[in-house]
């Protein structure tokens, strides 16, 4: 005979809300901080025990379904359940998108769990934003550039799991050099709202998180909604070959966070919410720090600062979906319209920018509009600051004029190609911008240039590839990334990613169905992730057909 | 020019294109619900009238003119000049595409016979899909309510938002992410060991079949539907049957007043009772020598050596004479109980037989039992026993004040709304001293310690008079006894009552202040407030709480004692009171008398009746030596059960009208076999004062006759020339007596299935709201009734350390004679327990699931024992339903001196590990579900 012995369901287990409770020490015990208590769990028991997630919805006074759907959506968050064995000690994550790819993140793959041991769980991970150096590995939150199986076993046995501090401009320095000044005239009255704004707009300056909605037009439409207004600043840099944010915040954190303070002021914002990806563990350090400094020895009154912490997730570098997370949910795109300058983070109307939009405030600001607008080659105007990886001698973060094309950067700016791979053809934006083959070489990269040819610039992501590689692995690869980080939301790119991708697994690609598949999900999924997924299985019919009939 | 006002701009009508046709839409209505009225028709599976709209699946997108993508067109609004196209183009290409991708992924098996699915696969001339199949997860069979088929899941999260945001049980998930999301409950743990409530809005939502009755029910091809009212408690949820070959193959919710197409699981799952093999099915005589005792064994499915079968003739003449032959050598040792269960007409003729022909007002029901302190609160404070407000009035509330009551447990549906409130913002008060469900989404908790009402709330009216929080006005114009009351506040401070009632002196201060200031304050409760000895002095001071801040008649304010059965509400108002005819017309009033006297052509006795537990202790002296009972079982609900029981083993004569062989049934002379609700026609009224239309669906087993061909049998062996072929009879005549319902036609009912009463001229809408500028009591004010602390009558000791609560859990019924032969319910909850909390359990060195026995000064029960964070220390809960660890034999028959209603919210007991293993009731405990289903 069934004899319940407890409530229905699980019900919570002392010991692990004593645990818990001491975790989360006199932490506020609010929805929007679940991911961040999750972490705390995870950081310190290296995986999220069922027990302990029950205690902490009771803590949260959230259901059990509440917690366990938000645990489940992050990629670093490990559940485990009664009865299941808890993983591994040490993970070690390979990064498998596209750059790493070609560089030969499979043979990782292949070969660490046999060299690594029991003890050691190896993963393959979406990008981790280290394309330069790629392949990458990442030992807990240690990456290792240009990762070989030696490197990393080495790694593992001298136990390096940090991520080493890179050398950046600290918070004294920034201020011996002129830093903060300008947000300290602008509260304190020497310089006006419109003033700044104009110059923003004078300088072309646009959303370089891959949308490019221009800067100071955004600010004034979130000065106009009502108060109080936020802001939230993207961090979540997952687009596949982009590392240019990570890039300038290990090198100069203050510049960013002045141009946050300074956009927050112009647009008359209260409060702000930087969320930043887990995998940048050495920008999350720095960050902390550099915040506490500043926090310390405030420059002028500043509005609350709030650092949140990302937990695996491409997704949530879609605006609305970073919200989501930011407001401890699922990192689910919203609908729109309303758009988030009106009902964003926490319904409230929302300045939400990408790192480096505001990182150039500063500068522009003080060397004039003018200056920034002067740059760019074929009528284009400012200047980009372009992830180059792949088949070049010297990829990295270069800065470039905007309307460059592919092949002056390769050449002036990247050292050519590598000895023995030819240009055989390029992704001018990430995994969603499109493929275009060497003869689209001399195309101008910029926003709204590519248009035309099905593609588009992002977050100005260059990825070559060169006669060695097929455009259609390349395109399987960024699908099969596509289909891993869908959100699972609507249909068109949930149920369609994995079909898409069944499609081009095949030698010789159904190619209407594909193109109609295709359509579907650019006109009808929510977001920019399903509805770009199918960019490059398109510019493979279009332009290198001849690898898949 | 003037520029138009928001509000304006909001109801202007919108002109736009669709499909190349001029249409006429609203700024409020989507481009789906205004294509819906102009016959376009758009493709939907997430979008479901009621849900929030969440264009997740996006079968539902169209072209809008100059817009890069499509658009859902559940979520989009049309705007002024707009060409919108949803049957052509990309539109149509896409709505196609995502319906394949879709069923790709479906499996070969159908779960029910109209997946929404399909049906808009059909319409679209779809073929086979091109795309492969997913992997398919496995069949979770684990509840007995449900079946769950994930591979008929197409993520549209319909359950999740039924569960979440209608419902708000939050059980359903959607975990994982792309590909591998999922919906799960809870951890993604098998639903039948969820927190799962099985309310089955999750099914009454899935468009696919993914979630479906368990067993098929949902395949059956339906013969046809009935709408009714769901009998399982005083919420009164509309519902439908859906019936085949006489059986109830399963129900749904339907869009009423209270539930608005809500259930709980007792409403949904639990009407299998009807075709339990116990249903008596012919009149039984009792079996001459066969004694009657206090001890007894009752086994309703063999109770042959106690009775015989008779004929109905033979039946009715043998339980009228009886009753006969006592009345005319004494009539007041005659009384009847009548039924909250039963329907408004049988309780109108109940009482009416017992006035008229008993001769005496010797008739009481349950409600003795469960609001009578707070109905003599009420009327003695307000002059109405009625709620004041609905309990959905709530939406319109700033704050919720939700004392001694456990509503997800006992009125379920009812509890959504304060959910639904909860989420939208408003500031949830709940006060109990076990923590229950619904303290999770109150904005603040009071967990005070039992037997402490008083000290808290007349805590709650000192804050609210030494912070001027008082509306004047209200005082002044609407009532009258305030200064005493304010004086009898001044000795109860909240910093001197914190250490009573163990809730910080500043949390009592927060609250109260919040309750004063708010723009709409209302008060729930429930048994926690009435079943005391103080219950009518609890329910003093929260009526003296409303009336000093004027949180009374207007939307969202007032007082709401959440009625606990079906119909005590209508059963009270038909009269089934020893002190009142029907409309709480005063039996010692002579006007009233007169009244009654002239209405019904015979003369009536002037004094007042004797109550449930009164009559029982007359019987027990001989005073009572014959009952006529219908519908209820005092043998297990009354208090002291040792006592109750031997007083009606002592009567001469006991006829008692059941569906089973209760206990009370038990030790009758006469049983006659009456119907369950789904057999026969009738109205009953809920907690929110709606009038409500039961239908008959089934036909009654054997020669079960309905309840009303009953009484109206008897009345005419006990010489009454009555009539009554049909409820709509009697209904009429109780409207010549009842100006409350004096407005409703049965036509009316028939129409519109609910009205709410006062509703005295024909057509007139009802009033969900009164008092609005006056009280219904002689000069119009309400009276202020100061209340000092009376302690509990028994008290924990040394000998009995602990404190028994008694109540309902949520999926049985009362006594358990119908839940606990439901197939579903008595699954889900199969054997007695006791709650307690884990550290008491430990301190007894038991572990959650071991027996225990709890004993007090009257009788002992062993039962399981089961671990609730939740319990206040030192006190153990047990649901009063289980007849082989009654929990009424433990508790203390002592009476609210004004509602004369028992104690049963605390007694002293000791409770030790160990005991007999719960004895077996002949039904219950697993197996009708095995005998019903294979």
């Amino acid at each position: 005979m069934k004899v319940r012995p407890r409530l229905k369901g699980r019900s919570v287990d002392p010991k692990a809300l004593q645990e818990v409770q001491a975790l989360l020490g006199s932490e506020p015990r609010r929805r929007d901080l679940l991911i961040e208590h999750l972490h705390r769990i995870n950081d310190r028991h290296g995986h999220l025990a069922a027990a302990h997630l029950a205690a902490l919805a009771q803590e949260l006074r959230l259901s059990l379904a509440e917690v366990y759907e938000v645990a489940t959506f992050y990629h670093h968050f490990d559940v485990v359940k009664e009865g299941e064995a808890a993983p591994p000690a040490l993970t070690v994550r390979v990064c498998d998108s596209i750059s790493c790819e070609l560089a030969g993140a499979k043979e990782l793959l292949e070969r660490l769990p046999k060299i690594l041991g029991k003890g050691v769980r190896v993963l393959p991970a979406p990008c981790v934003g280290r394309c330069e150096a790629a392949p990458c590995v990442v030992v807990h939150q240690n990456p290792i550039a240009n990762a070989t199986a030696e490197s990393v076993r080495a790694a593992v046995q001298k136990k390096e799991l940090r991520c080493a501090e890179p050398k950046h401009v600290d918070y004294a320095q920034y201020r011996k050099q002129g830093g903060y000044k300008l947000v300290a005239d602008c509260l304190a009255g020497k310089r006006t709202r419109d003033a700044i704004t104009k110059i923003m707009e004078d300088s072309g300056l646009r959303g370089l998180g891959g949308a490019g909605f221009p800067a100071g037009r955004k600010w004034r439409i979130v000065a106009a909604e009502p108060e109080p207004r936020l802001m939230a600043v993207n961090i979540d840099e997952g687009e596949p070959g982009t590392f240019k944010d990570r890039w300038y915040l290990e090198r100069d954190p203050h510049r960013f966070l002045e141009g946050m303070l300074v956009a927050a002021w112009c647009a008359g914002v209260g409060e702000i919410f930087i969320y930043l990806r887990d995998e940048y563990a050495g920008c999350r350090a720095v960050l902390e720090r550099e915040l506490a400094k500043l926090g310390k020895e405030p420059p002028c009154a500043l509005p609350p600062i709030h650092l949140r912490r990302g937990a695996g997730a491409y997704i949530c570098g879609e605006e609305s979906a970073m919200i989501e997370s930011i407001e401890g949910k699922r990192g689910m795109p919203r609908l729109r319209p309303p758009y988030v300058a009106q009902v964003g983070l926490f319904n409230r109307p929302t300045l939400e920018h990408n790192m480096e939009t505001v990182f150039w405030v500063r500068q522009i600001v003080e060397q004039g509009a003018q200056w920034f607008a002067s740059h760019g080659r074929r009528d284009r105007k400012g200047l980009r600051s372009f992830s180059v990886s792949g088949r070049v001698k010297k990829p990295g973060v270069h800065l470039a004029p905007a309307g460059i094309t592919v092949k002056e950067l390769i050449d002036e700016y990247c050292g050519g190609m590598q000895d023995g791979h030819r240009f055989y053809g390029y992704l001018p934006g990430g995994a969603s911008g499109g493929i275009l083959p060497a003869a689209k070489g001399d195309l101008p990269l910029d926003f709204d240039t590519l248009q035309a040819h099905g593609c588009f610039i992002g977050s100005a992501a260059v990825v070559i590839l060169s006669h060695r590689d097929r455009a259609a692995a390349a395109a399987r690869n960024l699908m099969k990334f596509f289909k891993e980080e869908s959100c699972g939301q609507c249909t068109p790119c949930r149920v369609g990613t994995a079909k898409a991708l069944a499609l081009m697994d095949e030698k010789k690609w159904n190619q209407p169905l594909l193109a109609e598949l295709s359509q579907a999900m650019m006109d009808a999924s929510i977001c920019g992730l399903g509805q770009a997924a199918p960019n490059p299985a398109l510019s493979v019919m279009k332009y290198f057909p001849q690898e898949v009939s | 020019m003037e520029r138009a006002s928001t509000q304006q701009l909001a109801t202007m009508p919108i002109e736009f294109k669709l499909n190349g046709r001029t249409v006429i839409g609203r700024p409020d209505e989507t481009i789906i619900e205004c294509g819906k009225r102009h016959g376009v028709d758009i493709p939907h599976l997430c979008y479901k009238p009621g849900l929030r709209p969440d264009g997740n699946c996006r079968a539902c997108m169209v072209e809008i003119k100059g817009e890069r993508f499509l658009a859902p067109s559940c979520c989009r609004y049309p705007k002024e000049g707009m060409e919108v196209t949803t049957d052509a183009g990309r539109a149509l290409a896409s709505q196609k595409m995502v319906l394949e991708l879709l069923l790709s992924d479906m499996p070969q098996k159908h779960y029910r016979p109209d997946s929404e699915l399909d049906l808009w696969a059909k319409r679209l001339g779809m073929g086979k899909p091109r795309f492969e199949s997913r992997q398919q997860p496995k069949a979770d069979l684990s509840h007995p309510a449900m079946a769950v088929n994930l591979d008929a899941c197409i993520q549209c999260t319909r359950c999740l938002r039924a569960c979440r945001e209608e419902q708000v049980n939050d059980v359903i998930g959607y975990a994982f992410r792309g590909e591998r999301s999922k919906i799960v409950f809870d951890f993604d743990d098998p639903m039948g060991e969820s927190t799962c409530v099985a309310c089955g809005e999750c099914v009454q939502a899935c468009p696919t079949g993914a979630l479906m009755p368990a067993r098929g029910a949902g395949m059956q091809a339906i013969e046809k539907t009935v709408d009714s009212v769901c009998p399982f408690c005083g919420v009164g949820c509309l519902l439908t049957y859906h019936v085949k070959d006489n059986k109830i193959q399963f129900v749904t919710g339907k869009d009423g007043p209270s539930n608005h197409g809500r259930l709980c699981v007792k409403g949904r799952y639990g009407f299998d009772y009807a075709h339990h093999p116990h249903r008596l099915t012919k009149p039984l005589i009792r079996r001459k020598g066969v004694g009657k005792s206090a001890h007894f064994a009752v086994d309703p499915g063999d109770w042959s050596e106690v009775f015989r079968e008779a004929s109905w003739e033979e039946a009715l003449e043998l339980a009228a004479s009886g009753l006969k032959k006592i009345r005319d050598q004494d009539r007041f040792a005659l009384a009847g109980f009548g039924s909250a269960k039963g329907s408004n007409e049988e309780a109108y003729l109940f009482q009416k037989l017992v006035r008229t022909g008993f001769g005496t007002n010797n008739v009481d029901h349950c409600t003795r039992l469960c609001h009578a302190s707070s109905v003599a609160a009420l009327l003695e404070g307000i002059g109405s026993g009625a709620v004041s407000n609905q309990v959905n009035d709530v939406a319109n509330s700033e704050v919720i004040f939700l004392i001694g009551a456990n509503p997800t447990s006992n009125h379920p549906v009812a509890a959504t709304w304060l959910k639904n409130a909860a989420q939208r913002g408003a500031k949830l008060i709940v006060a109990d001293p076990r923590r229950t469900d619904l303290a999770r989404h109150a904005s603040h908790f009071l967990q005070f310690n039992p037997d402490t009402d008083v000290a808290l709330l007349n805590a709650m009216i000192h804050t609210i008079v030494d912070e001027g929080l008082v509306n004047k006005k209200f005082i002044a114009d609407r009532t009258s006894g305030f200064e005493a009351l304010k004086e009898n506040a001044k000795s109860f401070s909240p910093e001197k009552m914190a250490p009573i009632c163990g809730v910080p002196a500043q949390k009592i201060r927060e609250v109260a202040r919040l309750y004063a200031s708010s723009k709409a304050s209302i008060i729930l409760w429930g048994m926690g407030i009435s079943q005391h000895v103080h219950g009518t002095d609890n329910a003093r001071c929260l009526i003296a709480l409303t009336l000093m801040t004027g949180q009374v008649g207007r939307p969202g304010t007032g007082l709401h004692p959440l009625r606990g059965q079906n119909n005590v509400q209508g059963a009270s108002d038909s009269g089934l009171i020893p002190m009142m005819y029907p409309d709480y017309q005063r039996v010692a009033t002579p006007e009233a008398k007169a009244r009654f006297e002239k209405f019904w052509g015979t003369k009536l006795d002037p004094k007042p009746g004797l109550t449930v537990v009164e009559i029982m202790n007359a019987a027990y002296e001989g005073k009572i030596r014959g009952m006529y009972i219908m519908g209820e079982n005092p043998a297990m609900s009354d208090p002291d059960l040792e006592h109750a029981r031997a007083a009606m083993a002592k009567l001469e004569h006991l006829v008692v009208q059941d569906i089973f062989l209760t206990e009370t049934a038990y030790l009758a002379d006469v049983v006659l076999p009456a119907t369950a609700w789904p057999e026969k026609d009738g109205t009953v009224t809920n907690t929110d004062r709606m009038v409500q239309l039961g239908r008959k669906a089934l036909k009654a087993p054997g020669e079960a006759r309905e309840d009303l061909w009953i009484i109206v049998e008897l009345a005419k062996r006990l010489g009454l020339s009555w009539t009554y072929a049909h409820p709509r009879e009697v209904f009429d005549e109780m409207r010549g007596c009842m100006d409350s319902i004096r407005g409703i036609t049965w036509e009316r009912l028939e129409r519109d299935s609910s009205v709410t009463y006062p509703c005295e001229n024909e057509g007139d809408p009802g009033q969900p709201v009164v008092f609005v500028t006056h009280f219904p009591t002689p000069t119009g004010r309400a009276k202020f009734v100061p209340a000092d602390l009376i302690r509990a009558d028994e008290r924990p000791d040394k000998e009995y350390p602990m404190v028994l609560i008694t109540g309902r859990q949520l999926e049985h019924w009362h006594t358990g004679a119908i839940t606990r032969r439901s197939g579903v319910l008595d699954a889900i909850e199969p054997e007695p327990t006791a709650l307690l909390h884990p550290l008491d359990l430990a301190e007894l060195k038991a572990k959650p699931g071991d027996l225990i026995s709890v004993e007090s000064r009257r009788g002992k029960v062993s039962l399981y024992a089961r671990a609730d964070e939740g319990a206040p220390r030192g006190a153990v809960f047990i649901p009063f339903c289980y007849y082989e660890a009654a929990a009424n034999l433990l508790t203390n028959p002592v009476l609210d001196p004004f509602g004369k209603i028992p104690e049963f919210k605390y007694c002293a007991v000791k409770v030790s590990k160990g005991g007999a293993r719960p004895g077996d009731p002949g039904y219950g405990k697993g197996r009708t579900l095995e005998e019903l289903y294979g």
